[in-house]
């Protein structure tokens, strides 16, 4: 489970080089112009200009924080390091390189084939591939995710998509059952290097069944990690680092970050599935949140700055295991902590980090916990109450404000 | 010679086909020619949805499943699909293929008039039945599978008293199915993945799994491969491409699927062979198994043991069809119904499905029909839903391991001092390899935390530290056998 870690220095010497193979339209990079240099890098905003600076890229998000529109520093760009692209590019992009370097990994699920995904993650792979190494699958998650399992105990390394993750509710007693428990009750005599990954999260007036957030119904099952992505840079070094990984990993993408547009390294770079990332240091209070929410934090966080106050934000990635390190560092040093979420208010992630932060560092706070998530109902298909169902930058602020107080 | 029965087995599955044919058309008088029967000929015709509801309705769900069907054969009369000459010339288009149309409003009928037969080698007296075509087997082959069946009924006899004498804590014999164990074993390679359901502990046996490793997982010792987590039964073994049993129902048959479609990736020439009961028939699992594996051509053999009963559920409560048989064809699937009691048919049936399995790369489903004389494990008594006289009927008088003893036998190749000798160095053997069992250590606490994940995370370290210390502080609590 443990992950390089290296200097970033690679990227200076790679500026020359990448200002002849810019091009605007964000298609993926072939692999052949990239450095094969490994970087992998820590998560530490301080020491990494690139972090830093897509951090702090003024995002247009308001409430609805979805994909940006190319913004006008595109035309200043040309001499920056690394390429453009969009979350499920660079998403794919993990997925390509990773399917190049292992022969065993392979990809199935519905409609991933010719159709390229249904958010396009998978486009171009079979073409690539052919078909056995990207499987269009008939619709039965349990069987499929049990076809994965299956494939993976003889030797493969599957990566299973759900059209949805709502669906994968369906595939519970596999993910369960087997998936998380197999390594164990065989005596580690099986393994289950699969990946399982897809769209979830509150949409666009998707409607209750397909506004899921599954990471509050696995987050028991032992034997299985969860990390979830919200940004292209992240989005691919998490997508290698779940499928090198030996242990089953369920990858939590959003269905409305799949169109964010940033710049990430052309070098090679796994990320670490059990660290979280540092968005934003400060000193008054500490926001621990994760995928969606990060952008409706930030957003906040800028009114917050306006306004005079400091919040170190952190996206905390991995959702199982929590990143207690970097999560007690940071409540050390605030010690108010808010944990903004998309899970419903019972049993969500949120009270997860909430237990185990007050029973860790109970000592350094200065205040109870203050979690905000949506509310224990089925996410309603009027546009206008979906909106105020999920967590909203004005509740972010009235929050730090009254826990700053 | 097993490849020229695989020939056999071809040829004549367009026979069988041209037979249904011929018989269906005996019993409805206007087979070919009038276009509309229903109308004309009242007393031969049953097109009628009642009729047809009703009466085959009947039989299958009062009669007994192994009663003849002749005297309702009769009068039956389904009209069969006819396609005239005419309708070859009427075919239309649709997403899936042409297909010809008629004007006549026919609903196919739920079962056939006949039941799908059932491949048999050996009679009750396990003699070869004349004109029976099967595989054949060397004298060594057959002395190891009659001893394995032995093996296992003699396992099974004594680790369910063991379990009754309260030093094991659960077990669940396959007594009955020893012919379906061992004969699907025997036909098979040792590349061949095995995906079983729980009752297929002979598929191990055959396999090398010694009697002291099985013991070992039943008391979940040290030296068990599962490392004393799972409960007994569930055996796994790497080493003999037997994955580890998993309590679930049917959660194994998309697997297979699954590992059917690395074997082809790999194109390695082996297959991915799963086990599953009667009762795993009405999972989710199954059907989209079954359609995974066909849409996918996954060299997938699917055995289902239908043994009659599902804990107490009969196999009349399970499903309506004509048995499993049947619902091979709806997924695109090759099929047969094979007498699971009997050892040579088993072995043929399964060897010519490996075959056809990788050679065509496809999968083959086998409908095994036996009987689950023991109960269904430790927790059941199966008097409690069935009559006592039939449990002992299929234990005597159908009886697989006597019935292909008496084969073996007659070819001269066994006899009762082979017999007293194997079953009396076979006691010896359990008692010994129990009183190993039980006197090892348990599995150390480290056990409990460690293979959750490849290695071991920070919140299960800590979890072990905490339970290591409140085990030292109340050490009288906690059982002494478990090594710290």
């Amino acid at each position: 489970m443990a992950a390089l870690f290296q200097a970033p220095t690679a990227f200076s010497s790679s500026n020359s080089l990448d200002s002849n193979k810019f091009n605007h339209s964000p298609s993926p990079r072939s692999l052949s112009e990239r450095k094969s240099s490994i970087l992998t890098v820590r998560s530490d905003a301080r020491s990494n200009p690139l972090l830093n600076s897509a951090a702090h890229k003024p995002h247009r998000f308001i409430t609805n924080a979805v994909a940006t529109k190319p913004d006008t520093s595109l035309a200043s760009t040309s001499s920056k390091p690394g390429h453009e692209l969009l979350l499920f590019e660079a998403l794919r992009e993990g997925l390509e390189e990773e399917m190049e370097r292992d022969p065993r990994v392979c990809v199935m699920g519905e409609d991933v084939g010719h159709y390229g995904g249904s958010y396009k993650v998978t486009k171009g792979l079979a073409t690539k591939f052919g078909d056995l190494r990207v499987l269009d699958t008939p619709i039965a998650e349990n069987s499929f995710t049990g076809m994965g399992i299956g494939a993976a105990m003889t030797g493969l390394r599957p990566i299973i998509e759900g059209m949805n993750m709502g669906f994968l509710l369906l595939a519970f007693n596999q993910i369960s059952n087997n998936c998380g428990m197999l390594h164990y009750t065989s005596g580690g005599q099986f393994k289950i290097p699969v990946v399982i990954r897809g769209p979830g999260g509150v949409g666009r007036q998707l409607g209750a069944e397909h506004s899921q957030r599954l990471e509050s119904y696995f987050q028991s099952i032992p034997g299985i990690q969860m990390v979830a992505c919200s940004t292209p840079y992240n989005a691919k070094g998490l997508m290698k680092a779940a499928i090198r990984s030996e242990n089953p990993v369920i990858l939590f993408e959003h269905v409305l970050l799949y169109n964010l547009k940033d710049r990430i390294p052309d070098e090679e770079y796994v990320l670490s599935l059990e660290e979280a990332e540092m968005v934003r240091p400060g000193e008054h209070v500490t926001i621990l949140t994760y995928s969606r929410m990060r952008y409706h934090v930030m957003q906040a966080a800028k009114t917050l700055v306006n306004k005079g106050y400091d919040p170190e934000v952190i996206d905390i990635r991995s959702l199982k295991p929590f990143d207690l390190h970097t999560i007690g560092k940071s409540v050390k040093k605030t010690h108010r902590v808010l944990i903004v979420e998309e899970c419903m208010r019972t049993g969500g992630i949120g009270a997860s980090l909430t237990a185990a932060i007050t029973e860790n560092f109970n000592d350094d706070l200065d205040a109870p916990i203050v979690c905000l998530s949506s509310q224990d109902v089925p996410t309603p298909y009027a546009g206008t109450l979906e909106e105020w169902t999920v967590v909203q930058p004005a509740q972010i602020v009235t929050a730090v404000e009254q826990l700053c107080q | 010679m097993a490849s020229s029965s695989w020939l056999l087995m071809r040829r004549s599955r367009a026979l069988i086909h041209h037979k249904n044919f011929s018989f269906y058309s005996l019993f409805s008088s206007s087979s070919c020619s009038s276009s509309s029967p229903l109308l004309k000929k009242p007393h031969a015709q049953s097109a009628g949805y009642s009729n047809n509801y009703s009466s085959a309705h009947h039989h299958f769900r009062f009669l007994r499943r192994f009663e003849s069907t002749k005297a309702e054969a009769a009068q039956l009369e389904l009209q069969h699909y006819v396609t005239d000459d005419d309708d070859n010339n009427r075919a239309i288009d649709f997403p899936g293929g042409k297909v010809a149309f008629t004007s006549e409003m026919r609903f196919i009928s739920e079962a056939s008039q006949k039941r799908v037969p059932c491949y048999r080698v050996l009679d009750d007296n396990g003699m070869a039945m004349k004109y029976s075509n099967y595989v054949q087997i060397s004298k060594e082959m057959a002395v190891k599978m009659y001893s394995d069946m032995v093996t296992l009924q003699t396992m099974d006899s004594i680790f369910y008293e063991v379990q009754r004498q309260g030093r094991i804590s659960f077990y669940l014999t396959s007594i009955g199915e020893e012919a379906v164990n061992i004969g699907s074993a025997a036909a098979l390679s040792s590349d061949d993945i095995i995906l079983p359901q729980y009752r297929e502990p002979g598929v191990l046996l055959w396999r090398g799994f010694t009697l002291q490793q099985f013991v070992d997982q039943l008391f979940g010792n040290k030296s068990d491969l599962g490392k004393g987590r799972q409960m007994p039964i569930h055996y796994g073994s790497n080493k003999h491409n037997y994955f580890t049993v998993s309590s679930p129902i049917a959660t194994q048959l998309p697997q297979a699927v699954g590992a059917a479609y690395s074997l082809k990736m790999d194109g390695k020439s082996a297959c991915a062979v799963t086990y599953f009961g009667d009762g795993s028939t009405s999972e989710g699992d199954f059907h989209a198994g079954l359609n995974f594996a066909a849409v996918m051509d996954a060299p997938v053999i699917f055995i289902c043991r239908n043994n009659g009963w599902a804990i107490s559920t009969p196999v009349e409560e399970q499903f309506r069809s004509d048995g499993v048989v049947v619902k091979g064809q709806a997924y695109g699937i090759w099929s047969i119904r094979v007498d699971g009691n009997d050892a040579l048919a088993v072995y043929s049936a399964v060897h010519t499905a490996r075959e056809i399995a990788i050679k065509e790369k496809r999968p083959v489903l086998i409908e095994a029909l036996t009987y689950r004389v023991g109960h269904h494990s430790t927790s059941d008594d199966s008097t409690k839903y069935r009559p006592i006289d039939e449990i002992e009927y299929w234990k005597m008088e159908r009886n697989p391991v006597n019935r292909f003893k008496r084969w073996v036998e007659r070819n001269g190749w066994w006899n009762d001092s082979n017999e007293s000798e194997l079953r009396s160095s076979l006691r010896k053997q359990l008692m010994q390899a129990i009183q190993v069992a039980e006197k090892a250590q348990k599995p150390p606490l480290e056990d409990m935390f460690n293979d959750v994940y490849d290695r071991l995370p920070s919140n299960l370290e800590e979890q072990e530290r905490v339970l290591r210390e409140i085990v030292k502080k109340h050490p009288e609590d906690y059982p002494s056998d478990v090594p710290l």
